[in-house]
């Protein structure tokens, strides 16, 4: 059964959830906000990734999907799963990362307001020579 | 580009389409709120319908545990953090002061840019069409988690726990200050 909405559709709302987060990763000053704008872009790739593996014909790189592993004890396979799931997979990885970076980006965003007072991206340069 | 996307719609009559383009709507125009309004507060709540939206739109792909992940993880864990970086850091009261953008033209003219190029890209490529059938996701992303990319889990797992001490060391109180 196909989707309600077709790919292109999906693929735009993700292109106008990146320049949104461009958008807003340029011109905010505070770090927070860009932080925001980091969320957007990471939402919009993880939405072609999922939308892509739903659509798309999966490449034959992709392999299959199991391989037989000769064992003394009997027969055993490394399981691969379905092609498809290779882009939920990445779309996983990409919210672990999200979260991680998230953790710490606050952290140092904590760390900055601390010691400087602001959290403001243009004051923020002691190193700048 | 407009005729383009109304001619790859589906059928205007199914009203699970219409339940789609609320949900795209929402997704689009809490992200136009979070790049524009002038009150961070009001950008973290328009981020949580964005992400809200989201996870909308991943259930009309079928893609169930990515769904259930994106409220879990985003909604639950990063706008939560994101909120108390907002609480902790500004002073909310001077309301017109919390959310400064900077060479507003500029940056709406690469935007729109890099939206032209993508939206290009995605109108013009002849995608190779293969939908696979809608089954329920998570076993087979189990088996390629557990299988194929097992390396890059655990490395991942090794990361969450880096990132974890790391934050946490980041964010206390120096002691020796």
């Amino acid at each position: 059964m196909m989707p309600v909405a077709s790919l292109e559709w999906f693929l735009m709302i993700a292109a106008f959830l990146f320049a949104c987060g461009i958008y807003t990763i340029l011109t905010r000053k505070n770090a927070v906000s860009v932080l925001m704008g980091v969320e957007l872009v990471l939402n919009s790739a993880n939405i072609n990734l999922v939308a892509f593996a739903r659509f798309v014909k999966p490449a034959a790189s992709l392999g299959p999907q199991s391989v037989p592993i000769p064992m003394e004890s009997g027969a055993a396979a490394v399981i691969y799963g379905a092609p498809w799931a290779s882009g939920h997979v990445f779309a996983a990885f990409v919210i672990i990362l999200a979260a991680a970076e998230a953790a710490v980006a606050l952290g140092i965003i904590l760390g900055i307001y601390r010691s400087m007072g602001g959290v403001d991206v243009d004051e923020v340069s002691a190193l700048k020579g | 580009m407009i005729l383009t996307l109304a001619a790859a719609g589906s059928s205007w009559a199914d009203p699970a389409f219409w339940v789609f383009l609320a949900f795209a709507a929402m997704t689009v125009g809490s992200a136009v709120l979070v790049a524009a309004t002038r009150n961070i507060v009001y950008s973290a709540y328009a981020l949580l319908l964005t992400f809200f939206g989201v996870a909308g739109l991943y259930v009309f792909l079928d893609a169930d545990f990515i769904a259930a992940a994106q409220v879990l993880v985003y909604i639950g864990g990063i706008l939560v953090l994101i909120l108390f970086g907002v609480m902790l850091t500004n002073r909310i009261h001077d309301i017109h002061l919390s959310n400064e953008t900077t060479h507003p033209v500029t940056g709406a003219i690469i935007a729109g840019a890099v939206f032209l190029v993508l939206a290009y890209v995605a109108l013009r490529t002849d995608w190779e069409l293969d939908p696979r059938p809608a089954v329920p996701t998570s076993q087979e992303i189990g088996k390629a988690f557990m299988g194929k990319y097992l390396l890059a889990f655990e490395a991942a797992s090794v990361l969450l726990l880096a990132a974890l001490i790391g934050a946490a060391y980041l964010a206390r109180r120096g002691e020796k200050e």
